[in-house]
């Protein structure tokens, strides 16, 4: 049998077998339409608002705060552009971070075309945000605050309740994307001052192409689809029942188990982070040490590229993610990599792996040893090892004379 | 995404390593754009080559046509690697995916890189052979958009 290790939780998760359960009645038997006024219509309705209920008590908002959309994406763009219509009349800047996902910083730019101005924070060499340059960016006409729970790449937690904070004491709406975080670390939206909280099931998993975005209660916001009354008439369309109900599931499940799981993941996490940074040469961690996601190891690796390593892997039966240009599409490496200071060379050879409580021990062994074994392969093969190998023996020579 | 011979010359590269006192030795690329490749080349009195080596930084078809490059000028004369193209090194892999397109110029550029070098160190001229460009990718960049 093929071995498979999955290192790429981030990307998505396997979905749980209590999320599948949860959705298959929705199929074949209760497939009426939740609007419906008939029985079989509330049935669905009844599976929206379990699952609604138990969202909402995850983060410790309101059932009626939570809105279901089609995924973390959908969420960020409502956050951003109904609330910048919603609020333009009080003024037309926004402020994000450098390290956001594509989905708020691609959101921006949309928004920054349409006469909106948009302050992007920088961030250290740990991938946080500066609470002073926070506050110094607000301005009278600053209406949102969008700054990201945790990372995708690099798994660096921000100061979200610090952030909140300000953004209160501003009186500035406070929007935070927690795709990466939600059901990985206790997040509470009014300990948080969070006004808007974004999250997606597949990262958690739930089903893939579902969603929500909770907006606390009070706060205008335009609907995002036009149509009919879902949603509380905010988001038009007949609600994705099925998929709903296996995120619900998934949710429950997720924070049941937080504590325990996520103890499991740390301890994962370290050994192969310990592994990885004691045993190959000229490699280093990205991202927070210890403000990080449980189950976020990301590397860069000096003199190779990030595809190669990939692929590499992929030949061993390891799932993993990089930052490399190669991966994206285009010349230019991870933003995020770059926004932490790396130089391009360095974010080119960088690989993510994200771990889930499935993975083993043994696993990462043998992890390890392919990431060790590729490493130096690449590097034979590599001519800015071959000059940088070149270049310590100059040195060398020199010290010697 | 890769053909299997690009998968194949990816895993079993031909030709890596380096030579020593070599007649040409040509660099292309940059770091910042994620590929580097360098080809040694050992050329005989007659021209032809006799050993070609090459070092690359970059993703699995960067590998794959520096591979499939050397392999293809090793035993040629210096005229007829000349004619070896992007296009042949793209062909003898059986076909790249778009976006990896660039790889198989660095490829051929980085062969004319290493002529040039050996052209110069001699005083010769090798027809048809232009200075090779540092850096492939802003020519590139301007094509695409």
């Amino acid at each position: 049998m093929d071995r498979l290790i999955y290192l790429d939780n981030a990307a998505t998760t396997r979905t749980a077998k209590e999320a599948v359960e949860a959705m298959l009645p929705y199929f074949e038997e209760n497939y009426g339409n939740p609007s419906s006024i008939y029985g079989l219509g509330s049935k669905s309705k009844k599976a929206l608002m379990v699952a609604r209920e138990e969202i909402a008590k995850s983060i410790g908002a309101k059932p009626q705060e939570i809105y279901f959309t089609a995924g973390g994406s959908e969420s960020d763009n409502w956050a951003l552009i109904a609330t910048a219509e919603a609020y333009a009349f009080k003024g037309k800047h926004i402020i994000t971070s450098k390290i956001e996902h594509h989905a708020i910083l691609h959101t921006c730019e949309y928004l920054q075309k349409r006469g909106f101005e948009v302050t992007y924070l920088n961030v250290d060499e740990d991938g946080l945000i500066s609470l002073a340059e926070l506050e110094r960016a607000i301005r009278p006409d600053t209406i949102l605050i969008s700054v990201m729970a945790a990372n995708n790449e690099i798994g660096t937690i921000q100061p979200v309740a610090e952030i909140g904070a300000i953004a209160k004491a501003h009186q500035v709406l406070f929007h935070t994307d927690a795709v990466q975080a939600y059901g990985h670390i206790p997040i509470n939206v009014e300990e948080c001052h969070i006004d808007m909280l974004s999250a997606s099931g597949h990262k958690i998993n739930g089903p893939k192409g579902i969603g929500f975005l909770y907006i606390r209660q009070g706060v205008k916001s335009r609907s995002f689809i036009h149509g009919g009354a879902q949603e509380r008439s905010r988001r038009a369309g007949t609600e994705n029942v099925p998929a709903i109900a296996g995120f619900g599931a998934a949710v429950k499940k997720a924070f049941d188990n937080m504590e325990s799981r996520t103890a499991k993941e740390t301890e994962l996490r370290d050994y192969l982070i310990e592994r990885i940074g004691s045993e190959v040469p000229h490699c280093k961690l990205n991202g927070h040490r210890d403000k990080r996601l449980p189950n976020n190891v990301n590397f860069s690796f000096e003199f190779i590229e990030g595809e190669s390593l990939l692929i590499m892997l992929d030949m061993k039966g390891i799932c993993a993610s990089s930052g490399s240009a190669c991966t994206s599409g285009s010349l230019d490496p991870s933003h995020v990599l770059l926004a932490i200071g790396l130089p391009h060379e360095k974010a080119h050879g960088s690989l993510r792996f994200t771990l889930s409580e499935e993975n083993t021990k043994e696993e990462l062994e043998y992890v390890v040893d392919c990431v060790k074994e590729i490493v130096a392969k690449l590097r034979s093969m590599s001519p800015l090892y071959e000059d940088f190998c070149k270049k310590s023996e100059d040195t060398k020579c020199t010290v010697k004379r | 995404m890769y053909s299997e011979k690009v998968m194949d010359h990816f895993s079993n590269p031909r030709n890596v390593g380096e030579i020593e006192n070599a007649s040409g030795v040509g660099t292309v690329g940059n770091a910042k754009c994620g590929d580097i490749m360098r080809i040694y080349l050992d050329i005989d009195e007659n021209h032809v080559i006799r050993d070609c080596k090459f070092k690359t930084f970059g993703c699995g078809a960067a590998v794959a046509t520096s591979s499939m490059a050397t392999e293809l000028v090793k035993g040629k004369t210096i005229e007829e690697a000349m004619k070896v193209t992007n296009k042949a090194v793209m062909e003898a892999l059986d076909g790249l995916p778009p976006v990896k397109v660039h790889c198989s110029l660095l490829a051929e550029e980085a062969i004319h890189a290493a002529l040039w070098d050996y052209a110069e160190k001699n005083g010769i001229v090798i027809e048809g052979l232009e200075k090779p460009k540092s850096d492939i990718h802003e020519d590139e960049a301007e094509e695409e958009y």
